[in-house]
């Protein structure tokens, strides 16, 4: 990990430190709001969970054997939008990531330039807030690695993810950096699946399902997110669903 | 005040002292707002599974006989956490004040004539009767009922909470030995179902012995900690042991 990685996460970890459990629902600066009494218990949900994951352990990885014969595929499972189409059937040779925002050299990766990159393999349960649950094998570049590449300015604080299929969500550097955080483009010991996010899907094992995005359109550093649309982090919080998904 | 509620408040004995009556309605609104969340939460995939993984697809071992309702998630988990913080919370402090006050020890543990086979066998009859067991005194709690309590606070509560964890990734990502507890994230999942099964089990007998022992004196100690009920009822102990 490099330096700058490692100062990221210290940076994120002490933000949510015994300052952040007094400011209550400023747990995070910037971050997204919740108004009421749900927005109390996510707070005291994410602090708790800070706490406990202060040390940025891993999420326990199986072997290849233990990987599920059935995997659903829910909500999008081939995006209806004629840019994305086109480039599938070209095998996603003209596809861009572009990495944008608060970073020092902006740029746009293709999937080449991402499987050039060091690679990590794990194999993870998937945990749905709909209560079924898959192990699957996971092939893909680091999330702090792509950020270490395009150089991620000091005062950027969150990394905002837009999907193809009009979906976005947004991440603090804790998670963003944490190893297992990956922008997966095989699955399984293969490319990837269109139903699972072809060419490339976001990996963020220590929360839900839903916050592993498929089809990613683009990546931005942010040093703030409560401005964008209703302040509320994310596309599923808009929902009525909680940003931090980790229970 | 008026000479027959002077004489009513008179025969009026204690019963629960205030932090019982105080932490028993927060409970019981708390575990009213789980019980709909989590069934909520439930009807996304009404199936139940063992080991780490389940899903629609994949075979189940029960299918409960509920409608598929994938719209009520957001919501339910809503719910389902404020009010799990609040059972979570309350409970920490009811435990704190009965451990220190000595109420789990005098008040919920059977004393050593309750546990004789033969007072056990003949409050198991009263029992049986469904009738109501005649509740005892204000001064003691009959032996099943001391078990059933203790059940739920030292078991059941706890094996709620801890397979309730083990379905956090964020939780298990710090304490995979959850998974090695419960065996696995859907063996917790259906673990959780079960002791949630056990708890409404036993609310149903609660509310029907209340029902069935003078609901409205009960309701009165448990509101106002004062009961009419003498201080010996009709399960009195023989002789203190001492």
């Amino acid at each position: 990990m490099s330096d700058l990685t490692r100062r990221r996460l210290m940076l994120g970890s002490s933000a949510m430190g015994v300052g952040g459990l007094l400011g209550g629902c400023e747990l995070i600066e910037n971050g997204p709001r919740r108004p009421g009494l749900y927005g109390l218990s996510d707070t005291l949900t994410l602090a708790t969970q800070r706490l406990l994951l202060r040390d940025q352990p891993l999420v326990r990885e199986f072997g290849p054997e233990a990987i599920s014969a059935v995997f659903p595929t829910i909500n999008t499972t081939d995006p209806d939008n004629p840019d994305y189409r086109r480039s599938k059937a070209s095998g996603f040779s003209d596809w861009r990531l572009p990495v944008s925002g608060l970073v020092e050299r902006p740029a746009a990766f293709t999937l080449a330039a991402l499987r050039a990159m060091p690679a990590r393999t794990q194999v993870t349960l998937h945990s749905c807030e709909q209560g079924w649950s898959a192990i699957g094998g996971w092939t893909g570049v680091p999330l702090s690695h792509v950020l270490a590449s395009v150089g991620l300015k000091p005062e950027a604080r969150f990394i905002v993810i837009r999907t193809v299929d009009g979906w976005w969500d947004s991440y603090d550097l804790f998670d963003a950096l944490h190893p297992q955080t990956i922008l997966a483009y095989g699955m399984n010991g293969g490319a990837l699946p269109v139903a699972h996010g072809a060419p490339v899907r976001l990996r963020v094992e220590r929360q839900l399902g839903y916050k592993s995005l498929k089809y990613l359109a683009s990546i931005e550093a942010t040093d703030r997110v409560d401005g964008l649309g209703q302040g509320r982090g994310s596309m599923v919080s808009e929902m009525g669903f909680s940003w931090y998904a980790g229970i | 005040m008026t000479n027959a509620m002077t004489a009513r408040a008179e025969k009026a004995v204690p019963r629960h002292p205030l932090w019982v009556r105080l932490t028993h309605w927060v409970n019981t609104g708390a575990f009213l707002a789980l019980l709909v969340s989590g069934l909520a939460i439930l009807l996304a995939l009404p199936r139940l599974f063992w080991g780490e993984t389940g899903a629609n697809d994949a075979p189940a071992w029960i299918v409960l006989p509920l409608p598929v309702n994938l719209e009520q998630t957001g919501w339910g988990r809503n719910l389902h956490f404020l009010a799990a913080w609040i059972f979570v919370l309350n409970g920490a402090l009811y435990g704190l004040v009965a451990l220190a006050s000595g109420h789990l020890l005098r008040r919920l543990t059977p004393d050593r004539d309750q546990l004789h086979p033969r007072h056990i066998a003949a409050d198991i009859r009263v029992h049986w009767r469904l009738t109501g067991s005649g509740a005892a005194g204000a001064d003691r709690y009959n032996v099943l009922q001391k078990l059933a309590y203790l059940a739920v606070i030292l078991v059941l509560a706890p094996v709620m909470l801890l397979s309730g964890l083990t379905m956090s990734p964020g939780v298990t990502a710090a304490y995979p030995e959850l998974f090695t507890l419960f065996g696995g994230r859907q063996s917790a999942r259906t673990i959780h179902f079960l002791s949630a099964a056990g708890l409404v089990g036993f609310l149903l007998i609660h509310v029907w012995q209340v029902l069935a022992n003078g609901p409205l004196d009960l309701m009165r100690g448990m509101i106002t900690g004062r009961s009419a009920r003498p201080k010996s009822g009709p399960a009195a102990p023989e002789e203190d042991p001492r």
